[in-house]
């Protein structure tokens, strides 16, 4: 559901495709409910070889990230330092990904492409960037780790499910129409680009 | 001392180092990033550049690394030929790098490369990296510590370009690494560029320019030029804060040189993210410390 406070908009989980249907590409949202870690290897276990992700994300969010975990006793973690990584690297798996698990959000760091897009467009998803580097700021929000999964996978990489409250800020990269943030901005920065190389090269004519 | 208590002593003062880098940034990055934040005007990197103020803030608060991403540790070492722990000072980093993880506590960052495992000690085969530069006749040892990051790791490149593409050849190989890999690095970036006469030496320095302080310039008057000319180039593009938008791009850009062979420009580039895990230390022979990269710090 959608929840508005303290002047901010949160998704809380469970969400569903209505919750996202007027969310646009440059929206700032919040986070509150379920959480997991999920990054490389695990979207290759999920969608390579076909086993079945053992923390539910449906209708829930997942976190493209390596945290820094303390254990505590009692097979509990504190959540010291937790960040997006960088969101491109599931690109080839995430169309299949969300297909399969029927995650609605997918927060992470910097843009993804057309399989991501297609996704969100097909299966009512959306991709979110949390300001990278500000793992504290992230860590604090976690209330509670409440499970670790494929532990094997060695600290990064394990499931880390996490309780979060008000999570962010998350800005909308993809949304569920398919519009993509970065990719549009590319644009932009790719034509400023090519007039200012024109520029400096007229400068840089060191070798007569 | 005896010998072996300097060797502990300067462990642990690598490792405390170490670890402090891991949560206070350095205090030219701090007022680059305070001077950008004041120059944008839109909501969006506005509430960007708080959240990493703020992130900042709760670092040194909670004493947590600001972020999570630890880097794999980097070393760039100079060191005299006279400094007492000259033998000890390799195996004493890597130690320094455990005791660090544990004590910090850092991310497991290195991975055995072929066998694909994590270590889980932060440290591997060659990790960490330690450069060696060689000071004849001198006792002191100054060691840059750099914290680098996948994702700021992620954009470094280099080529050899031929002759006939000149400097405009540089500005483009490094203007087109900023819009394909640049902005997703974490912006605003420090950007180093190696200028030199094959891959290897044009990338290694490339890395050398990320320790040189933000607003330092080359003491080449063309290669200066040049840095100012892709910082105003780079900023025009507007990445802003995460690539999302903004007036300005990069805290800098840093050229490192050497001449070259006729036929060759060995050209590369390499970035630093806006969390710039930079420190910079100085030992005398009986390890008296200087810091330079952040004021007020006790080891």
């Amino acid at each position: 559901m959608v929840k508005y406070e303290n002047g901010k908009k949160i998704l809380v989980t469970p969400i569903s495709a209505e919750d996202l249907a007027d969310i646009k590409i440059g929206d700032i949202l919040y986070l509150s409910g379920s959480l997991t870690t999920c990054r490389d290897v695990a979207h290759r276990r999920v969608v390579e070889e076909g086993r079945e992700i053992p923390v539910d994300v449906r209708n829930n969010a997942i976190l493209h990230a390596g945290p820094i975990i303390r254990p505590l006793e009692n097979d509990k973690f504190e959540m010291v330092s937790v960040g997006p990584t960088t969101s491109m690297r599931m690109e080839k798996f995430e169309y299949e990904f969300v297909k399969t698990t029927g995650v609605r959000v997918i927060v992470g760091k910097g843009g993804m492409k057309e399989q991501t897009a297609a996704a969100c467009k097909d299966f009512g998803c959306i991709h979110v960037v949390i300001p990278a580097g500000n793992a504290v700021v992230a860590a604090v929000a976690v209330e509670e780790i409440e499970r670790a999964e494929w532990r094997d996978l060695g600290m990064p990489e394990t499931l880390w499910n996490c309780r979060v409250k008000e999570f962010g800020p998350l800005i909308v990269s993809i949304d569920a129409q398919g519009r993509n943030y970065f990719e549009e901005k590319k644009v932009e920065y790719n034509k400023r680009k090519d007039e200012e190389i024109e520029k400096i090269c007229k400068e840089v004519k060191f070798i007569k | 001392m005896t010998h072996e208590e300097q060797v502990r002593k300067m462990t642990d003062m690598i490792a405390k180092f170490v670890g402090f880098t891991g949560k206070k940034l350095p205090d030219d990055v701090i007022a680059k990033l305070s001077e950008l934040r004041e120059k944008e005007t839109d909501p969006m990197p506005k509430v960007i550049y708080d959240t990493m103020f703020r992130n900042q803030e709760l670092a040194v608060k909670l004493d947590r690394p600001s972020c999570q991403d630890t880097g794999v540790l980097q070393f760039w070492v100079k060191c005299g030929t006279k400094f007492p722990l000259i033998d000890d000072l390799e195996a004493l980093l890597k130690e320094a790098v455990v005791k660090a993880t544990f004590e910090t506590p850092l991310r497991h960052n290195s991975v055995e490369t072929f066998d694909e495992y994590n270590t889980g000690k932060n440290v591997g085969k060659g990790t960490p990296t330690v450069w060696w530069d060689i000071v004849p006749h001198s006792d002191k040892c100054e060691i840059y510590t750099y914290m680098a990051g996948g994702g700021c790791t992620l954009p470094g490149c280099a080529t050899v370009l031929m002759p006939g593409e000149g400097y405009e050849g540089v500005t483009k190989f490094v203007m087109d690494r900023m819009t394909s890999y640049g902005l997703n690095a974490c912006p605003p970036l420090l950007v180093g560029v190696g200028v030199a006469t094959s891959v290897e030496t044009a990338a290694l320095l490339s890395k050398k320019a990320l320790m040189r302080p933000i607003g330092s310039h080359n003491e080449n008057e063309r290669a200066a030029k040049m840095e100012k000319l892709l910082e105003d180039g780079i900023n025009a593009i507007g990445l802003g804060p995460q690539g999302m938008g903004g007036k300005y791009s990069v805290m800098g850009v840093n050229i490192e040189n050497t001449a070259r062979h006729p036929s060759a420009i060995g050209v590369a580039v390499n970035v630093g993210c806006w969390s710039h895990r930079r420190g910079h230390i100085i030992f005398d022979a009986d390890l008296n410390y200087e810091i330079t990269t952040h004021s007020g710090v006790e080891l």
